[in-house]
């Protein structure tokens, strides 16, 4: 909403300078989002002159040379390029070092050879309409040599506020005059629709019915005016208009432009001519109906929008756009003024169905109230009579009327003091809500309010009452108190910590947190060499097709942030990302989706940096995700194994494994595909893993166990084994046999040699701890388990103890 | 020449050649000489008991005797030809100790988003909150018609709000949680909601994704003045003992009466920087928005006053205030879309 500062001041003057204001208006609730400037910065240099004399350029046709008298003891010359100037005219004139509004700064000048001391304005270059035809010709008798600005609004600051939906009222400058005094103290001024010149009754000459019903019309007014004489508007009216953003356009045009911008209610005129078989009816559009409205766009209408419709058929969509079939012309001589009153959501609605917005839908759909219909007519009249030379036909045609009677709310003494924490005066509240229009009356306990009708929708309970008194009574001014508290006490779930501490363990180990977009494409499926993600959340709206699903999955975005990372030159990339995916649940689309939250890792790239005692590092592998991966359960205290799998389609099918933790599968590691980090234009070896933390338990606190009374015994065994015995089966049967001694089992080099192990075989050393928890162990307790773990070795595995 | 004076002279004899020895070497030459398997002393030691018997005792203590001292004297020079030929072997282990150092071990950093986001919770832990989380992919309902948005509230059209389908939608702000939590656990009720949240907007200053962390606290006798001293606390927590808050009237359909909150510029007083210049921070206000905030409206309790919410009985009040705002702020970072940008060189910066 744009507030021409000179307009509001026409209402309440405060006395203060725009930036003043709209720090006073922030504090008790009017946003303003900026101040601008509307037409010249520094209106000295304009003044008003009389032409002397017009003289053809001697070298340029399209020049006229000009004495205007400036009220200097010389008149000034003027090389002027607009057809329309003529000796006798008052113009408007920029004296040499006048800034113009888009910035020029005017310097005396020989234009074709001729000396020109100041310009002759137009109308554009001063901003108060778009007109460039010719200078701008001031009516009536003015000294030569008066200040500009105060012949024509020139300059003017604007404020341009954040009107929040729950204010329609303040759409319209007298509103913002409302408020504006309620914020300063100002004096506020009578309303313009005080003094309506027009009459109520019945109005000849035209018939209206609603057969849309109150609900979607609530109110329905129209009045004739004849004698109008259409051209253009004052000049004040102009500037009003563009320094409020509306272009003008005619008189009455611009008069119902300007009655919207000072009510906040739009209206419309016809021309009553062409209104067919004099009637108007509303009623809601038939399915399929066609309009062409007012921008020339034929529109496909539906049975929950509204028309106004003539004999020859629609006219105009109803709170949206006129049509063109009825519009004023310059051959109107009388104009039907329609103002009416619409359903706020229908309007929405109708606005967003056909892509449409205007200043009239804005208004509309916040609700207006029916009363105000009656204000716009008002003004609208005195306008059509003082700017049209028209005159009003008696009668007011009004279906629906006045809008229910007031509420009266009970603003109790104690629920304001409860609700603020501060108690505010009886008699300052009661001051504070008369300033804004509401009426009061003593109750016992407080006061009972009476809301104003243009705040009918917003105030409606006692809580809203104690809002407008916070609000006006400033709450920047509040002490600050703590609550008592009353069992409140704070802290992480289980659940929260242990993710605090998987996430720190990550860190820990050098990888980065990253923060990857929640969205996905459908694209992200074939990438990752699938056909379809996993029951991926679809999105009605999305803004491309790259985010038009959910996440199911995080290695998609770790791809991205590495690829992204490696084209801007990192070699060294560990990446770790903790967050939710979603997946969809098969039984409805309006059931939420599954949102577990999953714990992803990437690694590419040297593990280490490259340094001169160390300068080829190696890269990070299969081997160096599982052991952030290990990092990260081990943090936990969680046990857990690793299973080869090869159906994970977007990792190297040899180096890939599903992750156990206590039996339950909960994620995968391995390296990515070469051909689906080629897609990601990742070279060399990329490992990852992903893991769902939701399916972690955290874990019950750890027992101690005694280590030391009781020390030890270490030993080295080196068992040749087929190729195909995975480590995990080795230690398996280790475990089993050496059970209940056996405290702990490692792997510690894996050696091949075809020559001395034979085709197909390997050697694994491993590092064996014997403990008893009640006795120091000796060689023979050893030597028997150790025996066996050798035969479980032997018959199980095939395993051969390497002589060492 | 008896036998006493043969073993004195080898003493001296020994002794000299102890002294003698300059090098490891030739000191274990000269151990072997005076007390190796075929020297002279061990010799006359082992022939001590053909010695007649009279003789035996005083010509083996003597032996004993000079063995000792030779022993020492050669553990002695030992030492000290050991230290001196240690010190020329160090002498020749020189390094340059210019060279760059072994890297410390690689430590990664949480994202900027986690330590705010950390930072934060713990603020509210610390003020007897709880941390509740909920759903991102949410009800209509929750999102919007529990919290008293008009069937016309801009927020809930289709080019703002990412929707799964009519009744479904990504949650526009935390404040979902607030019914949700009330109908899991009657009053009072103090939590805060962390979490992502989407809205259909991406520019310079919008991301379609971004961070909110909500609070709500709900008991008897909450007032205003309670929620300003709230969020003082926090506000001088994350940026500063110094700071004061400033309240400013505005409008959210969920809270009545409704403000926006403002935290005094840190960096700046009144708008002017310690050198005299127009702060860019605040942009010469002296003041930094920082959230919404108010006290909860009583249509919002209505929706859960089953479960010992009536408005006449308990009133309290939520916030909202955005993650990446915060730490913009308080990081001086420029651009909201390096949060998700995910550059390590961004990343390495907050440690
Ligand atoms: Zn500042």
């Amino acid at each position: 909403m744009r507030v021409p500062i000179d307009w509001l001041h026409e209402y309440c003057n405060p006395g203060l300078d725009a930036s003043a204001l709209a720090a006073r208006l922030a504090l008790t609730g009017t946003e303003v989002e900026r101040i601008e400037r509307h037409g010249v910065l520094a209106p000295e240099p304009f003044v008003t002159g009389l032409v002397l004399e017009r003289d053809k350029h001697p070298d340029a046709d399209r020049l006229s040379v000009c004495l205007v008298d400036l009220g200097d003891p010389t008149p000034a010359q003027i090389v002027c390029g607009a057809p329309n100037v003529a000796a006798g005219q008052t113009v408007g004139v920029a004296r040499p070092g006048a800034v113009m509004p888009d910035g020029t700064k005017l310097k005396a000048a020989k234009l074709r050879g001729v000396e020109s001391q100041g310009m002759v304005l137009s109308e554009r270059e001063l901003q108060i309409s778009e007109d460039h035809t010719g200078i701008m010709v001031l009516e009536g008798a003015i000294a030569p040599g008066t200040p500009l600005q105060e012949v024509v609004p020139i300059a003017t600051d604007v404020l341009v506020l954040e009107i929040t939906p729950n204010r329609p009222d303040c759409l319209g400058i007298y509103g913002v005059a409302r408020e504006v005094a309620a914020a300063t103290g100002a004096e506020l001024r009578a309303a313009p629709w005080e003094h309506d010149p027009g009459s109520p009754g019945p109005l000849e000459g035209i018939e209206i019915t609603n057969e849309a019903g109150d609900e979607l019309c609530p109110r329905f007014t129209a009045r004739i005016l004849d004698g109008v004489r259409i051209g253009p508007s004052p000049l004040w009216l102009k500037a009003r208009l563009s320094a409020a953003g509306q272009r003008p356009i005619s008189n009455v045009v611009d008069i119902t432009n300007y009655v919207m911008l000072l009510t906040g209610q739009p209206m419309h005129a016809f021309d009553h001519a062409r209104i067919a078989g004099a009637r108007l009816n509303v009623r809601r559009a038939r399915p399929g109906e066609r309009l062409t409205t007012l921008d020339e766009q034929a529109r496909t209408l539906d049975e929950a929008m509204v028309v106004i419709e003539d004999a020859d058929g629609p006219t105009s969509l109803a709170g949206v756009m006129g049509g063109a079939r009825s519009e004023v012309s310059d051959a109107t001589t009388t104009v039907l003024s329609e103002v009416a009153t619409w359903n706020g959501p229908n309007i929405h609605d109708t606005g967003l169905k056909l892509a449409l917005r205007s200043e009239a839908l804005a208004r509309f759909e916040k609700q207006l109230q029916p009363e105000q219909a009656l204000w716009a007519q008002a003004v609208a009249t005195r306008l059509f009579i003082d700017l049209c030379g028209a005159t009003v036909r008696p009668g007011t045609i009004d279906l629906g009327g006045p809008g229910p009677a007031p509420r009266t709310i009970r603003l109790r003494d104690a629920r304001v003091t409860g609700l603020l924490g501060v108690s505010i005066p009886r008699e300052r509240c009661r001051r504070l809500l008369e300033t804004i229009g509401f009426t009061t009356a003593d109750a016992e306990d407080g006061l009972d309010v009476t809301v104003p009708d243009f705040r009918r929708a917003d105030v409606t309970r006692e809580a809203d009452l104690i809002e407008e008194v916070a609000r006006l009574d400033g709450v920047e001014n509040l002490p600050a108190t703590l609550p008592a508290r009353r069992s409140a006490v704070g802290r992480l779930t289980p659940r929260q910590r242990l993710r605090r501490r998987v996430e720190d363990a990550l860190a820990a180990q050098g990888l980065h947190e990253v923060v990857g977009w929640s969205f996905a494409g459908p694209d992200l499926a074939r990438r990752l060499r699938q056909s379809t993600l996993a029951a991926p959340v679809t999105l009605a709206n999305p803004m491309s097709s790259e985010q038009s699903q959910l996440r199911t999955l995080l290695v998609g975005s770790l791809l991205d942030i590495a690829q992204r990372n490696r084209a801007r030159g990192a070699e060294a990339i560990a990446l770790f990302e903790s967050g939710s995916v979603y997946h969809a649940r098969a039984i409805s689309a309006e059931a939420l989706p599954e949102e577990p939250h999953h714990i992803g890792a990437l690694l590419a790239g040297p593990v280490r940096p490259a340094t001169w005692r160390d300068p080829r590092p190696p890269a990070a592998d299969f081997y160096a995700a599982k052991g952030v991966l290990a990092a990260l359960l081990g943090t936990l205290g969680l046990s857990w194994e690793v299973e080869p799998t090869a159906e994970v389609p977007f990792l190297h099918p040899g180096r890939a494994a599903r992750v156990r933790v206590e039996g339950r599968d909960v994620g995968w590691v391995g390296e990515i595909h070469p051909s689906v980090a080629a897609d990601w234009e990742l070279d060399g070896t990329v490992a990852a893993f992903e893991i769902d933390l939701s399916a972690l338990e955290p874990p019950a606190a750890a027992q101690f166990r005694d280590l030391v009374s009781f020390p030890p015994v270490h030993e080295d065994l080196a068992v040749i084994v087929a190729e195909t015995v995975s480590a995990t089966e080795l230690l398996g049967v280790i475990r089993r046999a050496g059970a209940p001694l056996l405290q702990e089992v490692a792997v510690f080099d894996v050696y091949r040699d075809e020559a001395r192990l034979g085709p197909g075989r390997k050697s694994v050393a491993v590092r064996l701890s014997y403990r008893a928890g009640d006795r120091t162990l000796n060689d023979e307790d050893v030597t028997r388990q150790r025996r066996r773990i050798i035969d479980a070795l032997a018959s199980e595995l095939e395993g051969v103890i390497r002589a060492g | 020449m008896s036998v006493e004076t043969r073993i004195s002279e080898l003493t001296r004899e020994g002794e000299a050649a102890i002294a003698a020895a300059t090098t490891s070497a030739a000191l274990e030459d000269v151990r072997v000489r005076f007390l190796g398997r075929r020297a002279e002393l061990p010799n006359l030691l082992r022939g001590v008991a053909e010695l007649p018997p009279e003789q035996r005792g005083a010509v083996g203590k003597a032996a004993n005797q000079a063995r000792r001292t030779l022993e020492a004297k050669l553990e002695e020079r030992a030492g000290q030809l050991a230290a001196g030929e240690l010190h020329a072997r160090l002498e020749q282990d020189r390094i340059d100790v210019t060279l760059p150092a072994d890297p410390l071990p690689a430590v990664g950093r949480l994202h900027l988003i986690t330590q705010t986001r950390r930072e934060i919770e713990d603020v509210f832990i610390g003020l007897g909150y709880n941390v509740a989380e909920g759903p991102e992919v949410e009800n209509v309902y929750y999102n919007f018609d529990a919290l008293n948005h008009d069937p016309t509230h801009p927020a809930r059209a289709w080019t703002d709000t990412f929707y799964i389908s009519q009744e479904v939608l990504l949650r526009t702000h935390t404040s979902p949680m607030q019914v949700r939590s009330m109908e899991r656990q009657p009053p009072p009720i103090h939590i805060i909601v962390p979490g992502r949240v989407y809205r259909r907007d991406s520019d310079v200053t919008h991301t379609p994704q971004f961070h909110q962390i909500e609070g709500l606290a709900i008991d008897e006798g909450i007032t205003l003045t309670d929620l300003k001293g709230t969020l003082l606390e926090f506000a001088r927590a994350i940026f500063g003992p110094e700071r004061v808050i400033r309240l400013r009237p505005h409008f959210f359909p969920f809270t009545e009466p409704s403000v926006e909150v403002d935290v005094s510029c840190f960096n700046c007083s009144g708008g002017v920087t310690a050198s005299g210049e127009r702060c860019g921070i605040c942009k010469g206000t002296g003041w930094l928005e920082i959230l919404g905030s108010g006290m909860v409206d009583p249509n919002v309790l209505l929706h859960v006053a089953g479960n010992g919410y009536d408005p006449e009985v308990v009133q309290g009040f939520a916030f909202g205030m955005g993650i990446e705002r915060i730490a913009m702020l308080k990081h001086g970072v420029s651009d909201l879309r390096l949060f998700y940008d995910n550059d390590l060189r961004f990343l390495e910066q907050f440690p």
